[in-house]
């Protein structure tokens, strides 16, 4: 279940993965697809892409440089209607018309999993990258409950899911599709049903299994016109068992250990579940200043023995300028847990410093991880540009193994607070005054006054008098 | 709140309690899980041992290991950040089984609804505070005790608040809370006020400390109560004992409480609907919490559920009678000062250097008696349960009778020790050297009293009520016999005893003598073991701190 997973971030990647495409791209072109993959819980999940590429006439500087690399996260969003409703504006056709009409935000929020995020990258025309094109990529994903949503029942349709269905596609699409994924029950047509039935399949290695899609055109005239409107229907022959889900090869875990307000311990656990192939995971850690991380205790252990990272680049933190940034290269041995853990000591902010609601506790951002993960079949090389566009969101490097981000919950925790109530103000008022009181007054108290004849000669005359003394004439 | 309020899920949990009603001999670890999976939780298992110091004989155990059961209600579109509690140990000798399974109807009813903000953790423990010990410290990742325990699985980020619930029996005709935590810590006055609305919201019966709340404050009967109340929860919080599972979640800064469904023969009867209800509510609003509870007090005393004592107005109590050593201090200082005084006046081609009168009483006579009281206290701390091997095999006792034996035996032995000691000393002036060490002993038990009143207000007044008076009269003229019965009245192993015989009459259970003296044996044993397995501090408190300087107030007396 990808709620198991959770992670309500709005990701903005400048610069991400994947390699500049060969072919000449059209200009201004929409792409639009919705992915709906029933689970074996009996929940599903549905996945929503648009893609628009434009030409422009802003050049890319040369390669990209490093320096202007940015990393930033806001670990308290919770995505909400207000992050929704800025998104769905960036779509050519907003929700008028397309796929875009299932974006309903009361149905997206009674979901158990919400994720969305919007991607930005420069994308290159031509082989020797003389000119460029932007793409702006768009993805949504959401996991329906069969316990909140479906009130029980596992059957599924978009009219249940969104309360709409789809009538016609966007006009400035180029292409508009709905995949549904059939791989498990496509063999023996015996669990899930399909309404209508699919006219084609599409089949393809994702996430390192083979899977099959039913594939709806909805350019394909056809497809609209039988019924004036397009409902799937997602059918189950045999309830679905309440089996625990597969276990994905690379998981992480995060959590603070200790207790009390001065020490803890941040504790990373990695999961590698392939049961015989090993891989390297790059772990991206950046935590804020007020938590004082000693270096000197970061541990990393796998299978009880310790683990180490083949390249460790840590940048300390200044306060109240920046964070403490520690990025590893770490193997993880085949079906292991590693775990990473580091000491820090909480710090003491100013009274100015603190949140409205100290209480509530600071938060830590994810970590990332990026890694390699090796797929169960191999993989054919893919052509970017005629594949689907959720085959381009994990990509695969080499044909064993694709590539995977993952960030691991956000974390809070408590920092040394002061009682913010009354008392604690007229404390702090009292101390004020009675400082700037005791203070002037001690020091009209016990300071000596004399008076002092005003100097007249400055620089000259202090040497003629130094000069005097040595020779013993009473000075000027 | 509809809960089960359709038949299908009363029907349910009907099924339910059948099932758990049956004859348990442990945990039933494989339905547990299946169940809550069911429900739709993720559902985890931990499983711990612990080989206390001693066998326990009050819960017939020795050698503990268990299973913990929890399952994680993941709160929709949430990133796990934050987490809710509910608890409820079940065990093979546990009566808890009903609270199981309304545990399970409402991980049910909670899975269906999308309101949550919070991840909601559903505890199941076995062998009751050792598996929530077991399990808290594997959720933080410490080892406090010693516990050997599989990591956890599943976190569920920061936890918030919990709540414990037992069901002591079938029939429940009041819900009593319980607030008094590990070492005396008390979770948020919130938590109370949250529970007592909910109480009048559904009209239950509450009660505190098993005592039904007074309703007439104008005429004697209600502040009586309310009195008798207050008494039971200051024993309660002095006895440093966990009144609840909840009470080893305060160390990790949880707020929680305990609520027990007592029969407590009324005739109102509650079934589970009204306390599921009430339990929902609760979690409702912990849900909403922005922050965590920290408005309201941690230092309180509660002579009613309504009621509350703040730290404001009973903080002047113990410094009142904390002062009373101050100004014997101060009163033997001058005296010591005049005393000095009056030797150099009067001796005339005394020492050449007149001596400062506080180096004058000669402190190398105070360093004997300091460090044997000292002694007798860590052989109090240490000998009993490193020791209870060779008792048994000399003596034809089980190890937790030689535990406590021994403990009373070096308890009683200290007594003895003060007649040896004085022979040891040589002083020139012997009126002074009581004085000053009784000067020291007096320092020495304000600091630790004031010190223990900041942290456990409860404990520190019962100390200080009744060690303050002896310690002030304690001297080697006068009445001695009568001095001497104050001090062993008022020490500490007869400030437990008496504390007994006053909890429960107060409890309106009184003890005959013979009671209570295996009623004091077992407790003797219990606070050894709750130091080693949970980490309790009162045990540690008294034999390093009090016994010493209590020892040392003997030797005042028996200063020759």
């Amino acid at each position: 279940m990808a709620a198991a997973m959770p992670l309500a971030l709005v990701v903005l990647l400048l610069l991400g993965p994947g390699g500049p495409a060969r072919a000449e791209s059209p200009r201004d072109s929409l792409r639009e697809e919705l992915v709906i993959t029933p689970l074996p819980s009996g929940d599903v999940a549905a996945t929503f892409q648009f893609r628009i590429r434009w030409d422009s006439e802003l050049q890319r500087e040369g390669d990209t440089d490093h320096y202007f690399l940015r990393y930033a996260v806001l670990p308290r969003e919770v995505v909400c209607t207000e992050n929704l409703t800025p998104w769905k504006k960036l779509l050519p056709c907003s929700s008028k018309a397309g796929l875009s009409v299932l974006l309903k935000a009361d149905r997206l929020f009674h979901t158990r999993y919400h994720s969305q995020a919007v991607h930005i990258r420069p994308i290159c025309r031509n082989a020797r990258c003389t000119s460029i094109s932007w793409e702006l990529r768009q993805t949504l994903s959401v996991v329906f409950d069969a316990f909140i949503t479906g009130q029980g029942k596992k059957d599924w349709s978009l009219f249940r899911m969104f309360s709409r269905t789809l009538t016609e596609p966007c006009p400035l699409a180029s292409e508009s599709r709905v995949y549904v994924d059939i791989t498990n029950y496509s063999q023996d047509n015996e669990t899930v049903e399909v309404n209508p039935p699919p006219t084609t399949t599409y089949e393809d290695v994702i996430l390192g299994t083979r899977r099959t899609y039913a594939v709806y055109d909805l350019l394909d005239t056809a497809m609209i016109n039988n019924s004036r409107n397009l409902n799937l229907q997602l059918k189950w022959k045999k309830p679905p068992e309440n089996e625990a889900p597969p276990v994905p090869f690379l998981h992480a875990q995060r959590y603070v250990s200790g207790y009390g307000l001065q020490k803890g311990e941040l504790s990373t656990l990695l999961y590698n579940t392939h049961p015989y192939r090993a891989f390297p995971v790059l772990l991206l850690d950046s935590v804020p200043w007020y938590l004082r991380l000693y270096v000197h205790t970061l541990t990393i252990t796998s299978k009880g023995k310790e683990n180490k990272p083949s390249y460790i680049h840590y940048q300390p933190a200044q306060d109240r300028l920046q964070p403490h940034l520690l990025e590893m290269l770490i193997q993880l041995p085949a079906n292991s847990v590693t775990k990473v853990s580091i000491q820090f000591e909480r710090a003491l902010l100013k009274w100015t410093e603190y949140t409205p609601d100290p209480n509530h506790g600071f938060y830590i951002s994810p970590s990332v991880l990026s890694a390699l993960v090796p797929s169960m079949v191999a993989a054919k090389p893919v052509d970017w540009e005629g594949s689907p566009l959720f085959n381009t969101l994990f990509p695969v490097s080499d044909g064993s193994s694709y590539f995977v981000r993952l960030y691991t919950e956000p974390l809070l925790v408590n920092l040394p607070t002061p009682d913010f109530s009354m008392p604690y103000n007229v404390i702090c008022l009292t101390c004020t005054v009675v400082a700037v009181c005791y203070g002037s007054f001690y020091n009209l108290l016990t300071r000596t006054f004399h008076i002092e004849e005003p100097s007249t000669g400055g620089l000259a005359k202090r040497l003629a008098n130094l000069i005097r003394r040595a020779r013993g004439v009473p000075p000027l | 709140m509809g809960l089960l309020s359709d038949p299908v899920r009363r029907r349910a949990l009907a099924r339910l309690v059948l099932r758990l009603n049956a004859p348990l001999w442990a945990l039933p670890v494989a339905w547990l899980e299946r169940t809550m999976r069911s429900v739709g939780l993720e559902v985890y298992t931990q499983s711990f041992s612990r080989k206390l110091p001693f066998p326990d004989e009050t819960h017939e155990r020795y050698m503990v290991s268990g299973t913990n059961v929890y399952g994680i209600l993941r709160a929709p579109r949430a990133a796990s950040t934050e987490s809710l509690v509910f608890t409820v140990p079940c065990g093979s000798d546990s009566t808890n089984s009903q609270a199981v399974g309304l545990l399970l109807a409402l991980a049910a009813h909670f899975r269906g609804q999308i309101y949550w903000a919070k991840d909601i953790i559903f505890l199941v423990t076995e062998h009751d505070l050792l598996g929530t010990e077991a399990w808290l410290e594997a959720y933080h990742d410490v080892n406090v005790t010693g516990m050997q325990s599989s990591p956890l699985q599943g976190w569920a980020g920061a936890i918030q608040a919990a709540v414990a619930l037992e069901l002591s029996s079938d029939v429940v005709t009041s819900l009593d809370v319980a607030v008094e935590g590990l070492n005396g810590q008390l979770p948020n006055l919130d938590l109370l006020n949250l529970f007592q609305t909910f109480c009048q919201k559904g009209g239950l019966l509450c009660t505190l400390q098993g005592k039904l709340q007074p309703q007439d404050w104008t005429s004697l009967d209600g502040p009586l109560q309310g009195l008798q109340t207050l008494l039971l929860m200051v024993l309660q919080q002095a006895s440093g004992r966990p009144h609840g599972p909840h009470g080893l979640f305060l160390r990790y800064r949880v707020e929680a409480l305990t609520l027990r469904g007592i029969n407590s023969f009324r005739q109102y009867k509650y079934d589970l609907v009204a306390v599921g209800k009430a339990l929902e509510g609760m979690f409702r609003k912990l849900n909403h919490l922005l922050e965590r509870l920290h408005q309201s007090f941690f230092l309180y005393l509660l002579p009613a559920l309504s009621r509350f004592v703040s730290i404001g107005l009973y903080m002047p109590a113990a410094g009142f009678l904390l002062l009373v050593l101050g100004l014997k201090a101060l009163e033997l200082w001058m005296q010591l000062h005049e005393a000095g005084v009056g030797l150099e006046a009067g001796g005339g081609p005394g020492p050449s250097a007149p001596l400062p009168p506080a180096q004058g009483v000669g402190l190398a006579s105070l360093v004997a008696p300091l460090l044997v009281s000292q002694a007798m206290g860590l052989a109090l701390y240490i000998l009993p349960v490193l020791g209870q091997h060779v008792a048994t095999q000399h003596f034809p006792v089980g190890e937790a009778e030689a535990v406590v034996l021994t403990l009373l035996a070096i308890y009683v032995a200290g007594l003895a020790l003060p007649h040896n000691t004085h022979r040891v000393v040589s002083t020139q002036a012997p009126d002074r050297g009581w004085m000053a060490l009784k000067l020291v002993a007096l320092i020495y038990l304000a600091l630790q009293l004031g010190c223990i009143a900041l942290t456990n207000f409860s404990l520190g007044f019962l100390l200080a009520a009744t060690m303050v008076p002896a310690a002030a009269l304690t001297e080697p003229h006068g009445p001695r016999p009568l001095y001497a019965a104050l001090l062993v009245l008022t020490g500490p192993a007869a400030t437990l005893l008496g504390s007994l015989f006053l909890w429960r009459e107060l409890q309106e259970a009184p003890l005959s003598i013979a009671e209570g003296w295996q009623l004091f044996l077992a407790a003797l044993a219990q606070g050894v073991l709750e130091h080693y397995t949970y980490g309790a501090l009162l045990f540690p408190l008294l034999a390093l701190g009090l016994y010493p300087c209590w020892l040392l107030f003997w030797n005042v007396l028996f200063w020759k």
